[in-house]
């Protein structure tokens, strides 16, 4: 038994199941207490209170909620592609988990740095796209089959945004690893160098969540509720966990491009993942507060955002960052 | 390690491929299709070309797969039913083909023949082949890189114009968006008009 723990593959093997286990638990774990945040800030934007019925000012709502949709009878439609509708939930949640695990949450603290760790995330949130679109097909509906579609297209459109709009961290950066990337922001966060591109990431962030005002996908006033209408139980469940794990994701990413990822003054090196975990929450605060503020564009105004306004924005930033990069190099 | 990751993904690729020509439900292929990719990417990082096996999945699963995935599932179709002298002709030129194929591939087993010069073991590429990637595509290889983006480009000014021809001669019955928005929009221009250029519907 000794002599088998001390196999490197073995070890590498065990502390990353640990570090999974760790960042997997405590993802799901906030992601509960996310919709409670929601429904909390949702109501007093809206001057209501919020839930505030289970437990010391409603904190046991969430797991009220969860076994509520565990008990929930699970329907299946007379003419749906059973196998696909099955696999649908998963593939909405398991890309969100997968691209977490090359977030540097602090200094030393990533389930693996890979030296093209933001090339897994724009891949796993272009396998993204299937989720919502299978989901749509296999559910033999017609309000689920035009969510889906809408779904596709938009995601499709925003995702080249979206790439685009990190080219310029990683001139700036010289690396695809999210790890230097953080590393090399150490003296100025690179929001203060690329705001466009910020601001067009996070435009994008919202259409690949499909949060509102892009919510076009599940729009409830044409489309019931778009492509998990025939959902129900823990499947529509699973659609809401990857709905806010992606949001968690997207938001990490963007505290790792543009926000400086963990640093920050005062805290020392062991302590300094909770200016991650600050940055994060308040982007995910931004989020909700869109989400409650704005409301949902028309689709062929969503087109033209995508590809007349934050595409050619898009490219027009790598090209100045590029120029203005090489001239500094050279002068 | 390394050996029973590749046997299985290897697994899985010749197997989803396989399936990706054996099912007879169209949108099932293209998700086998989507599995097969994604083994090669996992195959890809096994030899350490991290950046390929990435821009694999990004592109052919994520981007190329989701059109395909998107025309089947727009045009509804169902099972795969031809008859008469069409699906005749196409099953004797596939058996003649595949047996082409299957002879070639026991000729070249039989003759020990090995698949082209192999890289010495312990030679391992350097870490980050992004960057050497790059500085291969934008130095040694400038030029066919940038004729692949001037194909590409006329393909999507092709596309373009097709989409642009067909709209300005008919007006399009199912263009929900598009019909209702002529009256407004100058004349010409679609509003609409990147979108069917990359098979995304107006």
């Amino acid at each position: 038994m000794a002599a088998l723990l001390q196999n490197p593959d073995l070890q590498f093997v065990l502390w990353t199941l640990v570090k999974i286990v760790v960042i997997l638990f405590g993802l799901l774990g906030v992601v509960s207490y996310l919709t409670f945040a929601e429904r909390k800030i949702a109501g007093h934007m809206q001057a209501r209170t919020g839930p505030n019925r289970v437990g010391p000012f409603g904190l046991i709502q969430p797991i009220a909620d969860v076994l509520k949709l565990f008990f929930k009878e699970e329907f299946i439609p007379a003419g749906a592609n059973k196998v696909i509708f099955h696999i649908a939930p998963m593939l909405a949640v398991i890309p969100a988990l997968v691209s977490f695990s090359v977030i540097p949450i602090g200094p030393g603290f990533i389930v693996t740095d890979l030296n093209v760790g933001l090339l897994l995330f724009l891949a796993m949130s272009s396998i993204g796209v299937y989720a919502i679109t299978l989901a749509g097909w296999s559910s033999n509906n017609k309000y689920a089959l035009l969510g889906g579609l809408r779904s596709s297209a938009q995601m499709i459109s925003y995702e080249l945004a979206m790439g685009l709009s990190t080219v310029g961290v990683l001139l700036l950066a010289g690396s695809l690893s999210l790890v230097d990337i953080v590393h090399a922001q150490q003296k100025m966060w690179f929001v203060v160098q690329q705001p466009l591109a910020f601001v067009i990431f996070m435009i994008t962030a919202f259409a690949e969540t499909n949060r509102a005002p892009f919510d076009l996908p599940e729009a409830e006033a044409e489309l019931v509720a778009g492509f998990h209408t025939e959902y129900s139980s823990m499947k529509w469940g699973l659609f809401f966990l990857g709905e806010y794990a992606n949001m968690i994701t997207i938001s990490s990413i963007a505290v790792t491009l543009f926000l400086g990822g963990w640093n920050g003054p005062w805290l020392p090196d062991s302590l300094k993942f909770l200016w991650y975990f600050a940055k994060l929450g308040a982007l995910i605060f931004f989020f909700m507060w869109v989400r409650w503020t704005f409301p949902r564009l028309r689709y062929d105004q969503l087109m033209h955002l995508g590809w007349k306004v934050l595409l050619p924005l898009a490219l027009l930033n790598v090209v100045v960052t590029g120029c203005s990069l090489y001239w500094v190099l050279n002068r | 390690m390394i050996p029973i990751l590749f046997a299985a993904f290897a697994a899985i690729l010749v197997v989803s491929s396989l399936l990706v020509i054996l099912h007879r439900n169209p949108v099932t292929s293209a998700l086998f299709l989507v599995l097969a990719f994604c083994a090669l990417a996992g195959i890809y990082l096994l030899l350490r070309a991290e950046f390929i096996g990435m821009v694999q999945v990004i592109v052919y699963a994520g981007a190329i797969m989701v059109l395909f995935l998107f025309v089947v599932m727009y045009l509804n179709l169902g099972h795969d039913i031809e008859g008469g002298v069409h699906i005749a002709v196409r099953r004797g030129l596939g058996w003649i083909l595949g047996t082409v194929l299957v002879a070639e591939g026991v000729l070249l087993f039989s003759r020990g023949w090995g698949p082209g010069p192999v890289v010495p073991e312990g030679v391992l590429p350097p870490p980050g082949n992004a960057q050497a990637i790059g500085l291969l595509l934008y130095s040694r290889y400038l030029f066919p890189f940038e004729i692949t983006s001037m194909v590409l480009l006329v393909a999507m000014v092709g596309a373009i114009v097709i989409a642009r021809g067909r709209s300005a001669s008919a007006p399009r019955p199912e263009g929900r968006g598009a019909a209702r928005e002529r009256g407004t929009a100058t004349p010409g221009a679609t509003p609409d008009a990147p979108g069917p250029g990359r098979g995304v519907p107006s």
